[in-house]
């Protein structure tokens, strides 16, 4: 066993783990958030996106021991003093999700990518999100989602 | 899916890196961005007793052009090659292959070094490093050693590195005027390995090709250099007739085998088709 701490919006967690233990089994079964979810289990669907020192990365492909000592955001994250985040505000308001499984990864990336570039193409947010599947193939409305965001950031 | 058990290590230096690769011999692998060794490890394909992970090791990462050359730190991420404006400026062949490696997310955490160290074929810096002739540094626990890509890649999915090596740095020669690349990958998706890719890197001074670097992706045992077309182009005058003349010989040395991605036939011809179209536009950027 390997002792770790990460923070983990915000509040920091100590824990022994063993080495084998991916990243999204520590916060789903460790710290029991699961709003982040294991969809396809080998790095290909971006459902378990989660930010890393502020990147977007797959938590299915990263060990929990190599979070020791950094910072993680989840999408339990997102809110602020029971107030949706924008990025979540434009899924509610765009119908940004279908079957909703994909979403915490999609969210998850968008927000990373408002953070990087407030004011992204609809070509920008296609890109940023090559790497999230949605397989009720929403993406229209999960593009409207990301620019509702980037409006209501910017105080439009 | 979950791995089976190892032993993690998380040393600071490198040289306490190759002092563990020494001392776990055979069973210890590095861990670099993990974006092919972690999933190979969950579907039990590798089971490494001891994992050396690079990611707390200082000094590993970085770009930076200095002594006529370029050098790219083996920790360096993809999504670094694709954000730096001294690649995109300067180096256009990595910068179109940073653009396409696997997706976005994947770039973040895949490392050049652990890319080129997995010697997968259908890896895309790896080709790129073979039109581009880089070199290699290589630390052991002894010595240091220079590889040029060529030698390093031996087969599939196997390197020169000794178990107890450490790839640290790739070094690529810098453009001096007249330089132009490319990188040109057909994928049915974002995220696929490719199903062919071509790399491009030409010279050219006083109309004619000085030095052509031409390879490929997902077409054989490791990405290939071909050579034919190359020396086809070496010293000529690079013209549409003989950019279609290189682009056939490159199919020809291409050695595809049919898969779910396509026939060999199809990806022979793709290679064919994606050569030239890669050499078209390596031309237009030597030449602007």
């Amino acid at each position: 066993m390997t002792s770790i701490n990460v923070t983990v919006n915000g509040t920091e967690h100590q824990a022994d783990v063993e080495p084998r233990l991916l990243l999204v089994h520590f916060i789903r079964e460790d710290l029991e958030m699961t709003g982040t979810h294991i969809g396809c289990d080998t790095t290909n669907c971006g459902a378990c996106t989660v930010l890393l020192d502020e990147a977007p990365v797959k938590s299915c492909t990263v060990f929990a021991v190599q979070a020791d000592g950094r910072q993680v955001m989840t999408v339990e994250g997102l809110a602020q003093n029971g107030n949706l985040d924008p990025i979540q505000e434009g899924f509610r308001e765009e119908h940004g999700l279908q079957c909703g499984f994909c979403t915490p990864g999609m969210l998850m990336t968008s927000y990373a990518l408002l953070e990087q570039h407030a004011d992204p193409s609809e070509g920008d947010i296609r890109k940023a999100i090559s790497g999230n599947l949605c397989r009720c193939t929403g993406y229209v409305n999960i593009v409207k989602a990301v620019q509702y965001a980037a409006q209501k950031k910017a105080g439009g | 899916m979950i791995p089976g058990m190892f032993d993690y290590f998380a040393p600071s230096t490198l040289e306490e890196a190759t002092r563990l690769l020494e001392q776990h011999g055979p069973d210890a692998k590095l861990l670099a961005g993990g974006h092919s060794l972690i999933p190979l490890m969950k579907l039990r394909l590798a089971a490494p007793r001891v994992l050396v992970d690079l990611n707390g090791v200082a000094g590993l990462a970085g770009i930076e052009e200095r002594d006529g050359h370029l050098r790219i730190g083996a920790m360096t991420r993809h999504a670094q090659l694709e954000a730096s404006e001294l690649i995109s400026d300067r180096y256009p062949l990595i910068a179109d292959a940073a653009a396409v490696i696997a997706d976005p997310l994947v770039r973040n955490r895949g490392t050049i070094g652990g890319s080129l160290a997995h010697a997968d074929p259908a890896g895309d810096l790896a080709s790129v490093m073979t039109a581009l002739r880089a070199e290699l540094v290589v630390v052991g626990p002894r010595r240091e050693r220079t590889i040029p890509i060529d030698d390093f890649l031996v087969g599939l999915f196997t390197t020169a590195l000794e178990p107890n090596e450490v790839l640290s740095e790739v070094r690529v020669p810098s453009p001096n005027g007249g330089s132009g690349g490319a990188y040109v990958k057909l994928e049915r998706k974002v995220g696929d390995f490719a199903t062919v890719a071509i790399a491009v890197q030409l010279t050219v001074r006083d109309g004619t090709c000085d030095e052509a670097g031409i390879a490929l992706t997902s077409v054989g045992p490791t990405n290939l250099r071909a050579r034919q077309a190359e020396d086809s182009l070496r010293g000529g005058s690079l013209d549409e007739q003989s950019l279609r003349a290189a682009a056939d010989l490159a199919a020809q040395e291409a050695q595809p085998a049919a898969d779910l991605r396509g026939s060999e036939e199809y990806k022979r011809d793709m290679v064919r088709v994606l050569t030239l179209r890669a050499l078209r536009r390596a031309l237009e950027r030597a030449t602007r």
